[in-house]
């Protein structure tokens, strides 16, 4: 592991701003935005439903006013109903990966483009990066935003870049050797990737030149980190965004690395329970919403984000004051509330992998019988782990029931079943099936 | 000394039991002793047949978990208090039951019973030191074709 102290520099006054102040300028900032969306259809409509006009943001409880804005939004809008600006005033476009549906497509002024290597330069540096650093880029150049964001940042910290991009991770590894960047971008598995592909050419990776990575565009775990700072011999930095909000540069962590400072002069974060879309408790994991204050071309107001994180406000040694966000936990796609807990498949999954080593096909199963949800994990039992032996298989069941309850915090019926009997929809197992949805639409 | 035995895992819901058995007839596969354990969740169904091999394959094309475990079989004389004077034995052998079951005997002259133990071959020996008799499994296929 590293053993780099990294000193604390503050590219931008403002990502130290007295909080009082902070909230001034986002009032202000918000009526401008209001402003700037108010010919937008959604929004108008929106607007003109809830009798809002820039001058009836008084305070940021006003906030609470203005619509939601979700995916499903965007893609009805699809292409370009949410642009703000006239079409000659874009100077480029970007799309979301895709991954949860057909791209939706953003925009960007050239004011907006240059704010964005300004957000992006606050957390490189914040996380080490200095001019005469090398930076070595191997996300996707594209209509992904990781590419283009992290190399405006590098440029307007006036460090170098190789933008190498994605794939062919030999090349990417003589790339690194031969020109000695001491700081790497690209998502935590593909680091793995690296070093991994290094040892296999009998290389040990911690001998490549690179100190510092700023990793982002998937979620990821401490665990992870200390194995990729491990591996190869570096300090890890997670940033967080998204391209319907701006891309990279929405949140980054400094130095302390306990949380990424949301860039909040820019952005206003909400954290809401995702089923009432009330505020959660401070401190509490909810679902992420960011309303974009200062973009032009395509603003967002309470943009929905889907990612599950939870918000810190206390002090933090850097001097920051923007609120820190967590790591993204899971999303709400997939997430379940059980007697008020959150609950991922993935946790289950997380689980079984405990008791046997390799995860078996597993349904949850929710349900609301009286007044209390009561859930049964179904799980497949495979060959190895069954015995002719009563006493076994219930010690089995148990080993089950005790991780679960240990990981979810949560009481469930563990259902073995036999093998080959869970559903499967094109080669993917269906997880969760919800009673509780199909009455609630009743 | 021991003998094949299968396991099938059973979710406990109607016409579980009928699956693995129609597919043990259709291959001409003869079911020689069996028990069933049962929870209100799951059952444990556990088979002595003709060609453990042959089942075994079978079973599992019909998509069925099989476990092949040993069990030992016991000659216990047939007469009040049998049983008793065998288990007395085998308590003395210090041997652990998972369970057992009788085997299916139509010969009629002697009663013999199928144990799990926890180590089968060590049981096995025990059993022999003591005096109980242990069937092999060609002894006791041959016991239903007699």
């Amino acid at each position: 592991m590293s053993t780099l102290v990294i000193e604390n520099r503050i590219w931008d006054q403002a990502e130290t701003m007295p909080r009082e102040e902070l909230r001034a300028l986002q009032i202000e900032r918000l009526r401008e935005c209001v402003a700037r969306v108010a010919d937008v259809p959604f929004y108008k409509q929106a607007f003109q439903r809830g009798k809002i006009s820039p001058e009836a943001i008084k305070s940021l409880d006003d906030l609470r006013r203005l619509p939601f804005t979700t995916k499903a939004d965007l893609r009805q809008h699809h292409p370009l109903g949410f642009l703000a600006v006239p079409r000659e005033q874009v100077a480029r476009f970007h799309g979301s990966t895709g991954t949860t549906g057909k791209p939706t497509f953003v925009a960007y002024t050239a004011d907006d483009v240059s704010l964005w290597a300004d957000l992006c330069a606050r957390f490189l540096v914040a996380g080490g990066l200095r001019p005469e650093h090398t930076v070595h880029i191997a996300f996707g150049y594209g209509l992904f935003t990781g590419g283009f964001g992290l190399h405006y940042g590098v440029e307007k910290v006036g460090a170098a870049v190789v933008p190498a991009a994605s794939g062919n991770t030999p090349r990417h590894i003589m790339l690194l050797q031969e020109l000695g960047a001491q700081v790497l971008v690209c998502t935590p598995t593909y680091a793995l990737n690296i070093a991994e592909v290094a040892r296999a050419e009998g290389m040990d990776p911690g001998e490549l030149p690179l100190k510092f990575a700023h990793f982002g565009a998937e979620p990821w775990t401490e665990k992870l980190r200390e194995q990729i700072e491990r591996e190869l011999d570096l300090i890890a930095f997670n940033n967080y965004g998204l391209s319907e909000v701006i891309g990279p540069g929405v949140s980054g962590e400094c130095a302390a690395r306990n949380g990424m400072h949301i860039q909040e002069d820019h952005f206003i974060v909400e954290c809401i329970n995702p089923e009432t879309l009330e505020p959660v408790a401070e401190g509490e994991e909810g679902e992420l919403v960011f309303t974009s204050l200062t973009k032009q071309a395509m603003p967002m107001i309470r943009y929905r984000t889907r990612d599950i994180a939870f918000l810190d406000h206390s002090p933090c040694p850097c001097g920051r004051t923007g609120v820190r966000m967590s790591r993204v936990a899971g999303r709400t796609d997939d997430m379940l509330i059980i007697r008020g807990v959150n609950v991922f498949p993935s946790q289950i999954e997380q689980a079984l992998l405990r008791v046997e080593g390799t995860a078996p096909h597993y349904l949850i199963e929710v349900d609301r019988p009286g007044t209390l949800d009561e859930v049964t994990v179904h799980v497949e039992i495979r060959p190895e782990d069954f015995s002719d032996r009563m006493s076994e298989m219930h010690a089995l069941r148990d080993r089950i029931d005790r991780e679960i309850q240990s990981v979810t915090g949560i009481r469930m019926n563990i259902e073995l079943v036999e093998p080959q009997t869970l559903e499967r929809s094109a080669g993917k197992a269906r997880r969760v099936l919800d009673h509780r949805r199909e009455k609630d639409m009743k | 000394m021991t003998i094949q035995q299968l396991s099938l895992f059973l979710e406990n819901k109607p016409g579980q039991l009928k699956v693995p058995c129609r597919a043990l007839g259709d291959a001409g596969i003869n079911i020689f002793a069996l028990s069933l354990a049962d929870t209100q969740q799951f059952g444990i169904l556990r088979l002595l047949v003709s060609d453990w091999e042959k089942a075994k394959a079978v079973l599992e094309a019909a998509g069925c978990v099989v476990n092949i475990s040993e069990v030992v079989a016991v000659d216990v004389p047939d007469r009040p208090g049998g049983l008793a004077d065998a288990l007395e034995i085998i308590e003395q052998a210090g041997l652990d039951i998972a369970y057992m079951y009788p085997f299916n005997n139509r010969a009629g002259e002697k009663a013999v019973l199928l144990f799990r133990f926890e180590d089968p071959e060590a049981a096995v020996q025990a059993l022999q030191a003591a005096g109980l008799p242990v069937v092999p499994s060609n002894e006791l296929f041959e016991l239903l074709e007699g």
